[in-house]
């Protein structure tokens, strides 16, 4: 009935936070880190380079809000719509987060309203609001390989991965798109759809501006490319970006229609009041 | 009575329209861009085919008990920075099937936010409680003849006109409900068959508001909460006197609590209630329900990419089942004093979530019926789904989901959302 529908639908699972420092430059390909493996010269630096990105592209500030359009395109060119608002905050500095997401469309779905508590080290908390019934429900952890809203991004693609969910392997230092980048190949330790992924990340600014999952066939699965990258409020983000499955031809595009970084999100937003009551300063 | 009851009435609904007016206007004037109403809706078919060849009483729709066209409008707007706001809902229903027309306010509420406490007012749905499909806590008014018929769950929920706050203090959300009363939407002899001889009878809807309260709060991972209720049956309790059918709704208060929380990569949920039938405490009166204890446990978990699979139990415990009994008139199916149900809900998307296999199943353990409610839905577009489903009811006749075993039926639902 509906209320599962959107229970599935709208279920958002986060992967478990990833512990990492922060990096106040970029590391070489070469810089070894004192104290960290010191057998090998190659691994720590690697997995600075990956927890640096991971850092960047999921941990940017003490909080976040931003409006999201997300466009779904079947291979035939059939359209669909998202619309949604989404508020992050950062918990100290031990990797727990708050994500808030309120859908503007469509309006079928207007109103829903979705609550992640995201923890380092356990499964994470999360609910829902169905607004037809006013129902506040928490919903189960989903499959963190699953699609998010029927898009081509997975849950996990939306929230983070751990750095040790992934062996990581440098394989170069090269340019795309004009921007010096390091070439990484990891392999999930876990048994999931891809066995090997290709990403490239910005040397200097640390986003990963390309992505390709392949299956242990070598085919390629999904391509992920940063296609639009700013520097909003001190923090490079990638604004428009793009998740293309090369099996079906089915591809998401989403655009960051307004973003902002340390806007004085408070820890009581992320509760059941405003579950059922959307706060008008932030979800417009 | 009846009178009394229209003037009450009148009074409370002036009360909520003058408040929805106030805010409207105070949103207006306040010059706020929020306050334009946001207008959405749909514009929904649905048609219901009874299966079986149980004949229909004559003039009745019980071949095609449903057979409507509906036009929802949704507005609303907010201002003040968002400390006021409004919502209504209409529908404009055509019902080919009773050859009627008609208009419904489901919901038309103004809202009132400051730091600590909001405020509503107005004909608003409430959900309370954490089962699926199965009520405890929640007693507020609910519409079975659209669930029985295949509509939309949320047409399941239907609107009290209430006063509802909320206050906010750091140690929990309280939540305290005023509403007047509003009977449940019962299978009526037009779209269904069923059991027994139609009693005609004069209902008396009690004019007392009713009032509840809500205590909630998280404690670690898991969600908690209480729950008092001071309101009425809303299925009529039927007496004769002198040789006339008459239908009031007692006095019911219901006391409970739920949590839920994780467990492994599910949700684990508890609830429990007592429902105090003020009217009949000892038992002894057959038109009014015995006190009650009712019990749940449910969980659910994803078990596969996509695939939702949920559980749960459920138990009524009547009480002074003795004298329920003693009091019984002959040729009454006599209830057991534990009634038991099982619940399965299982649900599975497939392309890119357009599509929807769902299924949902009561089975009456202790009365030896079920309910079992297939459905498929598709999304041709972001505007547009289509879904067919069935409503099929078996197993023993004198069982609750049983007692409907004639009305096994088969819907389609289209709906153009905008």
């Amino acid at each position: 009935m509906k209320c599962t529908s959107l229970l599935i639908i709208l279920s958002f699972a986060c992967s478990v936070a990833v512990q990492t420092p922060s990096f106040a430059a970029a590391p070489t390909a070469n810089e070894a880190v004192p104290g960290l493996l010191p057998s090998s010269r190659i691994s720590p630096s690697v997995d600075k380079i990956v927890a640096r990105s991971l850092e960047t592209f999921y941990y940017a500030g003490e909080d976040q809000r931003t409006r999201v359009s997300m466009r779904l395109i079947n291979s035939q060119g059939k359209e669909r719509k998202r619309v949604m608002t989404l508020l992050r905050k950062d918990l100290g500095t031990s990797g727990e987060q708050r994500y808030y997401i309120y859908f503007h469309e469509p309006s079928d779905v207007k109103g829903t309203a979705f609550m992640v508590w995201k923890y380092p080290a356990r499964e994470d908390d999360r609910w829902i609001f169905i607004p037809a019934i006013k129902l506040v429900r928490r919903i189960a952890a989903d499959d963190k390989r699953s699609s998010f809203v029927g898009s081509d991004f997975t849950y996990e693609d939306v929230s983070g991965r751990d750095l040790e969910d992934e062996t990581h392997n440098l394989l170069g230092e090269e340019t795309l798109g004009g921007r010096p980048v390091f070439k990484i190949e990891s392999a999930p330790q876990a048994k999931v759809e891809y066995v090997r992924r290709l990403s490239w990340i910005d040397r200097e600014r640390g986003l990963p501006l390309k992505e390709e999952y392949y299956d242990a066939r070598g085919e390629l699965l999904r391509t992920f490319s940063a296609d639009e990258v700013r520097e909003v409020d001190g923090h490079w983000t990638a604004t428009r970006r793009t998740m293309h499955d090369a099996q079906s031809g089915h591809r998401t595009e989403v655009v960051f229609d307004e973003v902002n970084y340390d806007v004085g999100l408070g820890e009581d937003l992320f509760s059941e009041r405003y579950l059922r009551r959307p706060p008008g300063q932030w979800v417009r | 009575m009846s009178t009394e009851k229209g003037v009450k009435k009148l009074g409370f609904d002036s009360f909520f329209f003058l408040f929805f007016m106030l805010v409207w206007s105070a949103t207006v004037s306040a010059g706020d861009s929020g306050w334009m109403p946001q207008i959405h809706g749909f514009l929904q078919a649905h048609a219901a085919a009874r299966l079986g060849n149980v004949d229909c009483a004559v003039q009745t729709a019980c071949d095609w008990p449903f057979n409507e066209q509906r036009l929802q409008l949704k507005a609303e707007g907010s201002g003040m920075g968002g400390s006021l706001g409004y919502a209504a809902k209409l529908d404009l229903l055509h019902d080919a099937a009773l050859d009627d027309s008609d208009s419904d306010v489901r919901e038309l509420y103004a809202d009132y936010n400051a730091e600590h406490l909001t405020l509503r007012a107005g004909r608003q749905v409430n959900t309370w409680g954490v089962a699926d499909l199965l009520f405890i806590n929640d007693t507020f008014p609910k519409d079975w003849v659209s669930f029985f018929g295949g509509l939309p769950l949320e047409y399941l929920k239907l609107g009290s006109d209430a006063l509802r706050l909320d206050l906010y203090p750091e140690f929990a959300d309280v939540q305290i409900l005023l509403a007047d009363f509003r009977e449940d939407r019962l299978p009526d002899r037009d779209r269904f068959v069923l059991p027994g001889p139609e009693i005609s009878a004069a209902l008396d809807e009690p004019s007392d508001l009713e009032a509840s309260l809500r205590v909630s709060r998280y404690f670690g991972s898991w969600d908690g909460a209480v729950y008092l209720s001071r309101t009425h049956y809303r299925a009529p309790a039927m007496s004769q006197i002198a040789g006339q059918w008459r239908g009031e709704y007692p006095r019911l208060n219901a006391y409970g609590a739920s949590l839920s929380g994780p467990l492994g990569n599910g949700v684990l949920n508890f609830e429990a209630g007592y429902y105090d039938s003020v009217r009949d405490r000892d038992g002894t009166d057959p038109a009014v329900e015995n006190s009650q204890t009712r019990l749940l446990i449910g969980y659910s978990r994803q078990v596969a990419e996509e695939t939702t699979l949920g559980f749960q139990a459920y138990a009524e415990w009547m009480h002074d089942h003795d004298a329920y009994r003693r009091t019984l008139p002959a040729g009454v199916p006599e209830r057991d004093e534990l009634r038991t149900v099982a619940t399965l809900r299982f649900t599975q998307f497939h392309l890119h979530q357009t599509l929807r296999l769902s299924l949902f199943a009561f089975w009456g353990v202790s009365e030896g019926d079920g309910y079992i409610i297939p459905s498929v839905r598709y999304a041709f577009s972001d505007n547009l789904w289509g879904e067919l489903g069935a409503n099929l009811f078996v197993g023993d006749r004198n069982g609750q989901f049983g007692s409907l075993g004639d009305n096994d039926n088969v819907y389609a639902t289209l709906r153009y959302a905008f």
